[in-house]
């Protein structure tokens, strides 16, 4: 089975982000990249899957640009067999990602795709589904076990409230998976030095049909949280205490 | 003319060991320290992802990699547990007498069992009357034509409870010092060996470290490195390789303490504020800073010579790396336990296993003061 996982190159977590002047992108200078975590159990999940069906291959895609190549090499050295690199240097909205995601599936003849259910940057959770929908296949996200026969995939989804639904999907199907599902493995050194000799196939938007296609969406604005303040210590005896915390509630939180 | 940037097999490589260290040996390093058990399961790992015997090149179906490499790799896991880090990276102590001396069927010979299995092995050099002056061996290999006979003992070698190979360093004659001697790679479980204690040391608890006995241990001729005369030589040159990586694993350790002290002194409040304000401590930690990059320098500058064929300069460097780097980390140690004040010198917090740890670089692999006459041999043109 050829087994596909896109991945997403993002700020490693402990990140500082700053806004840009622009106030539509983020800072990228300094930022240091990481795969997106739940990608790494993607990869994990379709390397195991290979194992267990003893044939077909991974392979990784990404779009970006040239720095994306090096969560590729990573990929590669915890064991996929192969990498695409779709190379932009434009921020692409998520339908785009998805549709150079999709035409790169489509060319490469996969069959079963991994995903992680979103980016860890900006939280979207978009590309999968439009990845799926583009490819018309069904999709399943917030996977935590999956099983894979040769025609089917069983996957368990967590809901909140611990609910899990059994879903199972015919093949080609696509997997958007969440934490817990599997530990992802270390990039082995052996590993390392194979991905280092690894041809890694690149796509120009315009390869894939993409060269004048408009986004669908466009960021307006990017704003920080705002700081949190320091919490307030009301004094006096417990009757005190309370009145004046009913206070603040009514008054300065306006929540009661 | 000069260029600090990794490549990217070197930075993908820190970055997997970093994450072995997060993930595997940070959590356990408290636990191995208090037992004193044989981390087994961690070395299975390290194995299992490549982290030892790095350096048996890629036509004996190893890696190939430099001292740079193996650099990097113990500053990463030095920063984790230096006790770990020594029974991790002795393979390539003990096997770097093969790799320098041996003939490629004996390298194939001896060598490839390693990268099959998570084997471990054992360099054999010191002696109860032998440390510092390494070219006094006592340990007799007699030459019987077909074979040497060993009698004799070794002391402080690591992982030796453990290992299934040992190099070994004799004597056929100790009156011809250097001349007389042999390296020997000799199964561990040959008739005649027997094992001293697991020694109940100050720090690096978890490493293996025992005496070896030998009494009439009949060694194969075809077990010999190199020729007679050759032993001293090959356990220099092989010194020459790994004491720059035994550097490193201190700057490790040093930059851990570091990082714990910074972190500490901003969380830990005296007079209404974090300690991190008084200048007393930005003082202690801006030199540590300073100390951990310093040595770091002389650990790549030694790499980069050992690496780049200039073997003279870079055993000289290698001495300098491992001479600062091993005093520093004291230095650096020892300031983090005052950083944390009285929680410091408890086992509650990290910091003085860090200093007991460290304590055994400024000793083993030479001493900071054999790398000082050596250093200044160098100096003075001897």
């Amino acid at each position: 089975m050829n087994i596909f996982v896109l991945l997403k190159q993002v700020p490693d977590t402990e990140t500082k982000i700053k806004i840009a002047a622009d106030k539509k992108s983020i800072e990228k200078g300094d930022i240091k990249w990481v795969i997106n975590p739940y990608d790494e159990f993607a990869i994990e999940q379709a390397l195991k899957t290979k194992e267990q069906l003893k044939a077909g291959s991974v392979t990784v895609v990404s779009v970006g640009p040239d720095r994306v190549v090096e969560a590729l090499r990573t990929a590669v050295a915890m064991g996929a067999d192969n990498a695409c690199h779709v190379k932009t240097d434009q921020d692409l909205d998520t339908y785009l990602v998805g549709k150079a995601l999709a035409e790169v599936v489509k060319k490469e003849s996969g069959q079963l795709i991994f995903t992680g259910k979103q980016g860890i940057d900006d939280d979207q959770a978009a590309t999968f589904g439009y990845v799926a929908e583009l490819l018309s296949w069904p999709s399943a996200s917030m996977v935590v076990k999956c099983e894979v026969a040769a025609d089917k995939v069983v996957v368990h989804r967590e809901v909140e409230g611990g609910t899990r639904f059994v879903i199972q999907m015919p093949v080609p199907a696509l997997v958007a998976v969440d934490k817990g599902i599997n530990t992802p493995r270390y990039a082995s050194l052996p590993g390392i030095m194979k991905a280092k000799k690894k041809e890694i196939k690149t796509y120009s938007l315009a390869d894939l049909g993409l060269g004048s296609e408009a986004p669908k969406t466009s960021s307006s604005d990017f704003a920080l949280p705002p700081e949190r303040q320091a919490g307030k210590k009301i004094a006096g005896d417990a009757a005190t205490q309370a009145k004046e915390l009913v206070r603040m509630l009514r008054e300065e939180a306006k929540v009661i | 003319m000069i260029d600090f940037k990794l490549t990217d097999e070197q930075i993908a490589l820190k970055e997997t060991v970093r994450k072995f260290v997060q993930s595997e040996i940070i959590p356990n390093a408290h636990r191995y320290d208090a037992t004193s058990e044989f981390p087994h399961d961690i070395i299975r790992k390290a194995w299992e992802n490549g982290l030892m015997n790095p350096a048996v090149p890629e036509k004996f179906g190893g890696l190939g990699l430099g001292i740079l490499e193996d650099v990097i790799m113990n500053e990463e896991m030095g920063a984790g547990c230096l006790g770990m880090t020594t029974s991790i990276a002795v393979n390539t102590l003990a096997l770097y007498p093969i790799l320098i001396g041996g003939t490629d069927e004996q390298i194939k010979h001896w060598i490839t069992p390693f990268l099959n299995e998570p084997k471990l092995a054992s360099f054999c050099l010191t002696e109860p009357g032998a440390g510092s002056d390494a070219g006094g061996l006592s340990l007799q290999a007699k030459d019987e034509g077909s074979h040497f006979v060993l009698n004799g003992s070794k002391m402080w070698i690591t992982n030796a409870g453990h290992a299934d190979l040992f190099t070994v360093f004799a004597t056929t004659n100790k009156e011809l010092r250097s001349k007389g001697t042999v390296c020997l790679a000799v199964p561990a479980k040959t008739p005649g060996i027997s094992l001293g204690k697991h020694e109940d040391k100050m720090g690096q608890r978890c490493s293996d470290t025992r005496a070896i006995n030998f009494e009439n241990v009949k060694v194969p001729k075809e077990n010999l490195i190199g020729k007679i005369g050759d032993g001293f030589k090959i356990a220099l040159r092989t010194l020459d390789k790994t004491r720059t990586p035994i550097a490193a694993g201190a700057v490790g350790a040093a930059r851990a303490a570091m990082d714990y002290s910074v972190k500490y002194s901003k969380e830990r409040k005296q007079f209404n504020q974090p300690i991190s304000n008084f200048q007393g401590i930005q003082f202690m930690l801006a030199d540590m800073a300073t100390k951990v990059e310093a040595g770091r320098l002389l650990c790549y500058q030694a790499a980069w010579a050992l690496d780049n064929g200039q073997d003279k300069m870079g055993s000289y460097y290698a001495s300098l790396a491992k001479r600062f780097s091993a005093d520093m980390a004291m230095e650096v140690a020892t300031d983090a336990v005052q950083v944390y004040g009285g929680y410091g010198y408890t086992k509650e917090y990290p910091v003085e296993k860090i200093m007991r740890d460290v304590k055994l670089v400024q000793i083993y692999e030479g001493t900071s003061q054999i790398q000082r006459v050596v250093i200044a041999r160098h100096l003075l043109g001897e």
